[in-house]
């Protein structure tokens, strides 16, 4: 019996994993698209419903309050958005999601340093590849949603040595990373990386215009995807890695075939504004 | 461990061809509904969330885990609905023209 709980919920796992193929093939096709959506919608329920009975999960009363919060903000905000707004409501819900995935990653960080046995290393880099894509999502889409929303300006926002800059802070977070791995349970080091993590994200945003930021809500949502495999690399967790593989893809096909629409390239979406700074300068 | 990331990647990699060939061929007016149902799917971090929050105790974990089953299943929820919204003004549409 004790056997039978955890391949139940393997199995579970597999149909909702095969619910959501299904969902994303038929989405593609006009006809067919809204059942697509419903059929992933099914498996993200059978999804939810195989986690709750997992024997890890005891913690029943404020799971169910936080599921019901969630639900009812969620539709709350589904039945107020305008149709003309969906671009910065689908690049805010991503948002919520890359969120979601950062504090998995950082509670699970947390969680270890109260262990007896250290972190090893290879759940360590999951982790901070969680952080860094999740926060990445986080801020990115937040700026998408506010320049979409017109918060802030559309226009590409671009300062001095803006591409050294960015690229030192990579440097900064691989060096950081590398200094973690040596020593796990360094909380300033750690907290540092989730903050460049978060800073890259709106420096990432910022210097595209208003007019391509349905690509990069794209781009943002494959790597929510990847932010979630990276969540299920850190719990070890096959239904996380599959989806968030799907999504990762499949968004980056979605965000390449958008950019074509619009006769572009990726890069040139990207990295515009930067190509103008320097024609101009 | 080790096996488990051996397992973990070729799941991984497979789910990726999968993705990528599972698109194809999208007519314009269907780019923003798929990549709004993608997003969805991508809220099944809220499985990652629900472990988390799982024990029966209070600490920081538990707290990041509540909190990010709450954004996550905003994320579910408001993607699925908002998809649906979107393609249900198309069939409109079509049935007039």
């Amino acid at each position: 019996m004790s056997d039978f709980l955890p391949t139940g919920i393997e199995l579970s796992y597999l149909a909702a994993a095969s619910l959501f193929i299904l969902g994303l093939k038929k989405l593609g096709s006009p006809a067919t698209a809204r059942r697509g959506n419903l059929l992933a919608a099914i498996g993200m329920l059978i999804a939810i419903v195989a986690t709750l009975l997992n024997q890890q999960v005891l913690n029943y009363e404020m799971i169910l309050v936080s599921i019901l919060l969630g639900s009812i903000i969620g539709t709350f905000m589904a039945q107020k958005v305008e149709m003309t707004d969906m671009p910065q409501m689908v690049g805010l819900l991503n948002g919520l999601g890359g969120a979601a995935s950062a504090l998995v990653a950082i509670g699970e960080f947390w969680h270890s340093l109260g262990a007896p046995e250290a972190l090893p290393v290879d759940s360590l880099m999951t982790t901070i590849l969680g952080v860094l894509i999740g926060g990445i999502t986080l801020t990115g889409s937040l700026v998408a949603f506010a320049k979409l929303q017109g918060l802030i300006s559309g226009t590409p926002m671009t300062f001095p040595f803006q591409q050294p800059f960015n690229i030192a802070l990579v440097v900064i977070f691989l060096a950081g990373s590398g200094y973690l791995l040596a020593s796990p349970g360094n909380v300033p080091i750690f907290l540092g990386l989730v903050s460049i993590s978060l800073l890259l994200g709106v420096l990432f945003v910022i210097p595209i215009g208003g007019a391509d930021m349905p690509v990069v809500v794209s781009l943002l949502n494959s790597y929510s995807g990847l932010a979630a495999s990276a969540a299920g690399f850190i719990l070890m967790n096959n239904m996380l890695i599959i989806s968030g593989a799907l999504v990762g893809a499949s968004g980056l096909i979605l965000t390449d075939i958008m950019c074509k629409a619009m006769n572009r390239s990726l890069t040139n979406v990207l990295f515009s504004a930067f190509g103008k700074g320097a024609t101009a300068g | 461990m080790a096996d488990e990331l051996i397992v973990g990647l070729v799941v991984f990699v497979l789910a990726s061809f999968v993705g990528f060939e599972v698109i194809n061929k999208v007519p314009p007016t269907l780019h923003t509904p798929l990549m709004s149902g993608s997003n969805a799917i991508s809220g099944i971090a809220v499985v990652g969330a629900l472990l988390v929050a799982g024990a029966r105790e209070w600490n920081l974990t538990v707290i990041l885990g509540l909190i990010a089953v709450v954004l996550a299943t905003i994320n579910v929820v408001g993607g699925f609905l908002v998809t649906d919204r979107m393609l249900q003004m198309f069939k409109k549409k079509e049935s007039r023209g």
